[in-house]
């Protein structure tokens, strides 16, 4: 869509809200994977790659997993943000491509936080 | 009379999004409706740290959390749980199911003390995706400044809200934009803005993580500048070796430029504006701001004298406008929250002129001797103590505190009893360090001063372009004395020597590479003399660091000659058979230590050198 006036601005922000958040849509959660550069180093692609391709093989397709930047912590990369609709987002750090599976396993589909890996819940503070 | 309850209404950037204030005014209504405003009380607060659920209305002292409430369920809950004290149920937080409770980020010192502005979309929107960026009110700030804003306002607004530039000097943003924006109308000559992304310093890596999580912001913040200047081009000089950043700019700005946010007429106004990502040319010196320049013209990036300054005549001598990376970033939530709001946040006062003190928040890598290290975004004005222990976590393995590094690599040294010190520009000047572009290194009781000093000085004299003398020169000249001391041949004038050094160059060197680089040095004999004196006078490395002047002994009690540490020696230095206390050759060590490791008895000790003075 080129050349955006203000008004599609606008929408293109209520559109991408909802999917940004979960509020609607069909996703029933959202995987974000950190991928900084040292998420990256720390093997964020080898966890992306097992994810998607579980993913694949278990046909789900309303689990969105989406990448975003280095979430912080960098001495416990990977890290990924996994969100179910309605509830915290619940970030996981140390992550490695069979952790991932069990994340995706307990939490993403019979909603149990695994604890093991599990860093915190809820949001960081912007001002 | 106090309230007896208190019903905190969240009014952060995601809820007021929600209609949190909907929310508030509706309450207040009904309260007041139901006779209670008396005993009840509505605050707007800050954010809550749980945007995805917003707008939250949390009721006090109750402890009760509800999410997502919309402008009905006020009523409901002003009917139900103010008036009857029955919580609303179908409002309540419900925690995933299941599970042995895990702590709320908020409650994790690392998270708790952070407050994100530059950083607000880390970790939270895809940065290959412009329409993510758009979602939380991306670009929205650049539709007020093009269509509500003159020039004039935008300068005002960034002049009144204190921005200092993150790059390293601390140089107030509006203060420079104006003079460019002035340069260029009374030389009538095309301004040029541009991003400094170099990042040379070893260790830092804030604008790299800016830019790999939300590349849009910097975007935006130059197109808003550029429209405050009037510059029709813009430039991101960005460091060579940060391959996933620049791919991750260029998808950025080729989005940007689809939807028309670049290019001509943007949003339909007669702004036209494109920028362009250079790659820089791989050297510490190339970030600064004469040297970027000549770079960026194709010629070899030196610093050149600063009497004519650049936002008049810089790049192809026109008037530019450099800023940092993180600097920019902050622009497009100035504009839309307002100078007011930024200067909220901050110590010092800028109301009356920009130099009075640090507004907004800065970004930090926190690297070197701490529990959590990492990429942290924190008010400035913060005391220091509370970046090394509270969102650092303190020092691990046991050890303690020494120092922390400020600034980059002609940063200083600050000691533990600078730590209640607040982090801003000025506090860290006047202490001997810098803000600079917002490294931080911890030290721990392992670390040898002398030896950092070293580190750095060596590492700038590689730096050093070499066309002014006092910076060639004096670097040489303080690395070796440095070499000596470490290596125990030290003279007693050599920290004199140092010293006077380090002014010389304070004074009188060509750009501010030179003029910073004796920090390392002159803060760690400010704060750390003890050592020197030790290196000096008695051949004594107190931290046990530098080689020459210790030496590895096998503690004879210990040893039963079980010969792991022959098998970790790789240089045939410990002899000894089977059974039998062994013994180190002092002309074979090469004091590498792998003998400490290998062995199961902590039984290979470090101590001072015998024959030392
Ligand atoms: C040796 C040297 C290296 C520098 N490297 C950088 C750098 O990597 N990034 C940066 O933004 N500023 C760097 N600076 C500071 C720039 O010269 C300039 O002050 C800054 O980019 C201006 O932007 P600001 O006002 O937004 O901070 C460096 C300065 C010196 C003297
Ligand atoms: S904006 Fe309300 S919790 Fe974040």
């Amino acid at each position: 869509m080129p050349r955006l006036s203000i008004e599609d601005l606008k929408k293109i922000r209520e559109e991408s809200k909802a999917t940004l958040t979960l509020r609607s849509g069909q996703a029933r959660a959202k995987i974000t994977v950190h991928m900084g550069t040292c998420g990256i180093s720390a093997g964020a692609r080898d966890v992306m790659g097992a994810l998607l391709k579980e993913i694949e093989k278990l046909g789900l397709t309303d689990v969105i997993v989406t990448t975003s930047g280095c979430a912080g912590l960098c001495s416990r990369e990977p890290m990924a943000t996994v969100e179910l609709r309605g509830e915290a987002p619940v970030k996981y750090v140390d992550l490695k491509p069979e952790r991932i599976l069990r994340v995706l396993r307990e939490h993403v589909l019979e909603g149990k936080v695994v604890v093991d890996f599990a860093l915190a819940s809820g949001c960081e503070t912007t001002a | 009379m106090p309230y007896r309850t208190n019903v905190l209404v969240c009014a952060g950037t995601g809820c007021v999004s929600g209609n949190s204030f909907g929310v508030a005014q509706t309450l207040e209504n009904e309260i007041r409706k139901l006779g209670l405003d008396q005993e009840v009380q509505v605050i707007r607060t800050g954010c809550q740290g749980f945007c995805a659920e917003g707008p939250i209305v949390i009721v006090q002292p109750d402890g009760i959390f509800y999410c997502g409430v919309q402008q009905k369920d006020a009523v409901y809950i002003a009917q139900e749980h103010l008036l009857k004290g029955r919580p609303v149920r179908k409002l309540l937080y419900s925690p995933p199911a299941e599970k042995k409770p895990i702590p709320a980020l908020k409650d994790i010192p690392f998270f708790a003390k952070q407050r994100l502005v530059v950083l607000r979309n880390r970790g939270a929107i895809d940065p290959e995706r412009i329409d993510d960026y758009i979602a939380v009110d991306g670009y929205a700030a650049l539709v007020k400044a093009l269509t509500e804003m003159t020039p004039e306002q935008i300068l005002g607004e960034i002049k009144k809200s204190g921005l200092r530039g993150r790059g390293g000097g601390g140089f107030p943003t509006g203060i420079k934009w104006e003079t460019c924006r002035k340069a260029a109308v009374s030389r009538a000559v095309d301004p040029v803005v541009v991003c400094n992304a170099d990042e040379g310093d070893p260790g830092a890596f804030m604008d790299r993580s800016i830019i790999e999580s939300d590349p849009h912001s910097v975007v935006e913040g130059m197109i808003i500048g550029a429209r405050a200047i009037g510059a029709k081009e813009g430039f991101v000089y960005i460091r060579h070796e940060y391959p996933i950043a620049r791919e991750r700019l260029k998808k950025a700005l080729d989005q940007a430029r689809e939807y028309g946010l670049l290019g001509e007429n943007i949003f339909g106004t007669m702004m036209n504006f494109d920028i362009e990502i250079v790659q820089g040319a791989g050297a510490f010196v190339c970030g600064e701001s004469t040297a970027l320049m000549a770079s960026l013209e194709g010629k070899v990036g030196e610093p050149r004298a600063k009497y004519i300054h650049t936002v008049e005549y810089g790049y192809k001598n026109r008037p530019t406008n450099l800023n940092n990376v993180e600097t920019w970033a902050n622009v497009p939530l100035i504009i839309n929250r307002g100078a007011e709001w930024f200067t909220s946040m901050g110590s010092g006062d800028v109301s009356e002129n920009p130099w009075g003190g640090s507004s907004g928040t800065k970004v930090f890598s926190l690297v070197g001797k701490v529990k959590n290290t990492g990429l942290i975004e924190v008010p400035m004005g913060i005391p220091l103590r509370e970046i090394v222990f509270d969102i650092g976590g303190g020092i691990p393995e046991g050890r303690s505190f020494k120092a922390v590094q400020t600034g980059g690599p002609s940063g200083g040294c600050l000691p533990e009893s600078a730590l209640d010190m607040p982090v801003d520009f000025d506090s860290l000047t006047e202490a001997g360090s810098m803000m600079g572009s917002g490294g931080m290194i911890v030290m721990d009781d392992q670390t040898c001063m002398v030896d950092v000093a070293r580190y750095f000085i060596a590492f700038l004299t590689e730096e050093s372009c070499g066309k002014c003398v006092p910076c060639r020169e004096g670097l040489r000249s303080s690395l070796d004395a440095l070499n000596r001391i470490t290596q125990g041949t030290g003279k007693p004038d050599d920290i004199g020597l140092l010293r006077e050094i380090g002014e010389v160059m304070q004074d009188c060197c060509l750009c501010a590479l030179g003029t910073s680089a004796a920090n390392p040095v002159l803060s760690t004999i400010q704060y750390f003399k003890d050592e020197y004196e030790a290196h000096i006078n008695k051949g004594v490395c107190p931290a046990g660091v530098c080689t020459a002047l210790i030496e590895y002994q096998i503690d004879p009690e210990k040893c039963d000659g079980c010969h792991a540490c022959v098998h970790g020696c790789s240089t045939n230095a410990i002899i000894g058979n089977v059974k039998q206390v062994h013994f180190i050759d002092k002309e074979k060590c090469i004091k590498c230590g792998a003998c400490v490791e290998a062995c199961k008895r902590n039984g290979i000790l470090k101590v001072p050198r015998s024959h030392a003075a």
